[in-house]
């Protein structure tokens, strides 16, 4: 497989992401590549181990990922186009997940949602100019008993209040930093 | 060890605080004891205790478990390997029982996959979790550990001639993903959309090789079935159905949550004694009994029993057994658009009725609900949900997504109605006259396009 890093690459990259994968990335497809019956099994799981390095899915990070396991560009962007949790686009350092599912709703959580956005003045799947947050409301989170609900850096908030979103926002921008 | 037999084996083995127990605490307890038993049994005398019991799957369409699990070929001529896939992308609207048994009984998951692997002669095992379920899969990984130090997963398990081991996939988000071949097409690393059947899973799944699919819940059942007997499991229900069931309720009742009842429980029993009854101020307008993919039921349905057939005779779906509570303050208008629109997103686009109709019916509703809907929009939702009903889709999510629709047109036809001849929704007047008048409403209309990847 090693040959395969000496291709040149045929696309013009405006990213100032890197083209090639790192000892460590390399690392991690090597492994998940000796646990899977077929080399595409990876496909998920490898888009997202480069996501957890770079935060998200550029095109330079596919065709990297393609010309180091010999997977279609094609078909891993039809993957990673596919998938809610897997980011296309450049995210802020804390994506914001509240609940949108009816549960939530109906316990009042598109009231949450738009003070989230009023508090940091984004639209939802925007990005706040200091890229320390994006607004990604998800369906339903599977915490209907606690609802309003939202995900943020692996943690549940429950029961939500309009009160505490200033504070809760100032504690995830110290994450942030 | 005493041999009591259990009302609540699903919960028996969780304690009132957020921890989960160690290998150490849940052996202590009576933990690996069915599965222990299920080596000393052939695999048909396990597939006729699975038949015998009545078990049917937790996930939603209530199949028996013992008669799909009879399709999977056995014997020494049988492909191999074979794969067990634990089906834990809980994402249907409503829906939070698996979350509580993946965060809190790691091991009871593992111990029935463990059982099914005896069962089927099944190798490797997936454990097949929704991405953003953070403690599930911390929890899951360390138990996972503690099985694989202490030869409960590996070759030649106990010194058996078992050989198994789990593997955990956390995936990376998408409703349809909780279709069986969906999953098993997400998980060979494609797009998650639906495969043809026959053939089905059973015979050519995961790589082409016979692969059981089953929810949380339904694998969690198994060791206590093997443990206490067919028998046992099938006089804890309380009508036709056996064993118990993680029921649920969300929404404006005094204690949401959930409770490990019979089969058969009465919804009134559950909504009124377990979930504390509504809240003060708030009366009870309907209910889906099962998640957001259900048929609305009204006040008249309280007594029916939370048994598949039961519901099933009244219109409905039992589902998952999490109810949802529309309560007479919040829009049905407002409740169904908010589903159909999970439903639209989630499409995976595969076939034309779900692709082109969801979000058809997205656009009507939003229609009506904004004060701009004609009583024909009404007529043509009616007529959308003929459209995608089973047979004219290739899997069940347009079916279960007008679910809602179709019963809300029915029992709530008068608040569709009201929209239009008021020009407005007589709902959210009510709630703006109520709340403060300075809020801005111009923020974020949420235009859809949220859940769109950024």
């Amino acid at each position: 497989m090693e040959n395969l890093h000496q291709q040149a690459i045929p696309i013009a990259l405006v990213e100032a992401d890197s083209t090639r994968l790192s000892a460590e990335e390399q690392h991690g497809i090597d492994a998940l590549i000796s646990h899977s019956p077929q080399l595409a099994g990876i496909t998920i799981d490898a888009l997202k181990l480069i996501q957890a390095e770079r935060g998200w899915v550029s095109d330079a990070s596919l065709h990297a990922l393609s010309l180091y396991t010999n997977i279609p560009v094609a078909d891993l962007d039809s993957v990673a186009t596919f998938y809610n949790l897997i980011f296309r686009q450049p995210v802020g350092t804390v994506v914001l997940h509240p609940c949108d599912g009816i549960s939530c709703d109906l316990m009042g959580a598109e009231h949450i949602r738009q003070c989230l956005s009023q508090q940091l003045n984004i639209n939802t799947g925007e990005t706040t100019p200091d890229n320390h947050f994006t607004l990604i409301p998800l369906p339903c989170l599977g915490a209907c008993d606690k609802a309003p609900v939202m995900i943020a850096n692996k943690q549940l908030f429950e029961n939500m209040t309009e009160k505490e979103i200033p504070e809760l926002i100032k504690a995830l921008g110290e994450v942030s930093k | 060890m005493s041999q009591t037999f259990p009302h609540n084996p699903l919960t028996r083995f969780i304690t009132s605080d957020e921890t989960s127990w160690c290998l150490e605490q849940y052996q202590a307890h009576g933990g690996y004891q069915g599965f222990r038993k299920s080596l000393d049994m052939s695999q048909d005398q396990l597939l006729d205790t699975l038949k015998e019991s009545n078990l049917r799957g937790r996930g939603g369409a209530g199949f028996p478990t013992g008669l799909k699990w009879s399709f999977v070929p056995r014997g020494n001529n049988a492909p191999s390997p074979r794969y067990l896939i634990v089906n834990a992308d809980e994402m249907e609207p409503g829906v939070f029982k698996d979350r509580m048994l993946l965060e809190k009984t790691p091991h009871q998951i593992i111990e029935g996959l463990l059982v099914g692997a005896q069962t089927l002669g099944a190798s490797i095992g997936y454990i097949f979790l929704r991405g953003d379920y953070y403690l599930a899969e911390e929890r899951l990984t360390q138990a996972l550990n503690e099985c694989r130090a202490a030869n409960l997963l590996g070759q030649n398990i106990l010194g058996s001639e078992l050989n198994f081991d789990i593997h955990l996939h956390t995936s990376a988000g998408r409703y349809i993903c909780g279709e069986e071949t969906a999953l098993i097409n997400s998980m060979e690393g494609k797009r998650a959309t639906p495969r043809a059947k026959p053939p089905f899973p059973q015979v050519a799944g995961l790589w082409g090789k016979p692969t059981i699919v089953n929810n949380v819940e339904t694998f969690c059942n198994l060791p206590h079935i093997i443990n206490f007997g067919p028998q046992w499991f099938k006089e804890l229900g309380l009508e036709e159905d056996a064993g118990t069931k993680i029921f649920g309720v969300s929404g404006r009742v005094n204690n949401p949550g959930l409770w490990e009842l019979p089969m058969g429980t009465p919804i009134r029993e559950i909504i009124e004694q377990h979930a504390g009854g509504m809240c003060d101020g708030y009366s009870l307008k309907g209910f889906l009994p099962g998640g957001g993919s259900t048929d609305f039921l009204v006040t008249e349905h309280l007594d029916v029993p939370m048994d598949y057939d039961a519901i099933g005779k009244q219109g409905s779906r039992m589902g998952t057994g999490t109810i949802i509570i529309l309560d007479d303050k919040y829009c049905p208008v407002s409740m169904v658009l908010n589903l159909i629109k999970f439903f639209a997103q989630e499409s995976c686009g595969w076939c034309t009725p779900c692709r082109d109709g969801l979000p058809w019916a997205q656009v009507l509703l939003e229609k009506i609900e904004s004060g701009e809907g004609e009583l024909e929009d009404i007529t043509q939702l009616e007529e959308l949900c003929r459209f995608a009903a089973p047979g004219n889709t290739f899997c069940a999510l347009a079916p279960g997504a007008v679910e809602p629709l179709q019963s809300a047109l029915n029992y709530f036809k008068k608040d569709f109605e009201s929209h239009i001849t008021q020009a407005c929704c007589p709902f959210h007047v009510q709630q703006d006259l109520k709340l403060d008048l300075g809020h801005s409403h111009s923020m974020n209309k949420d235009g859809g396009e949220s859940h769109e990847q950024v």
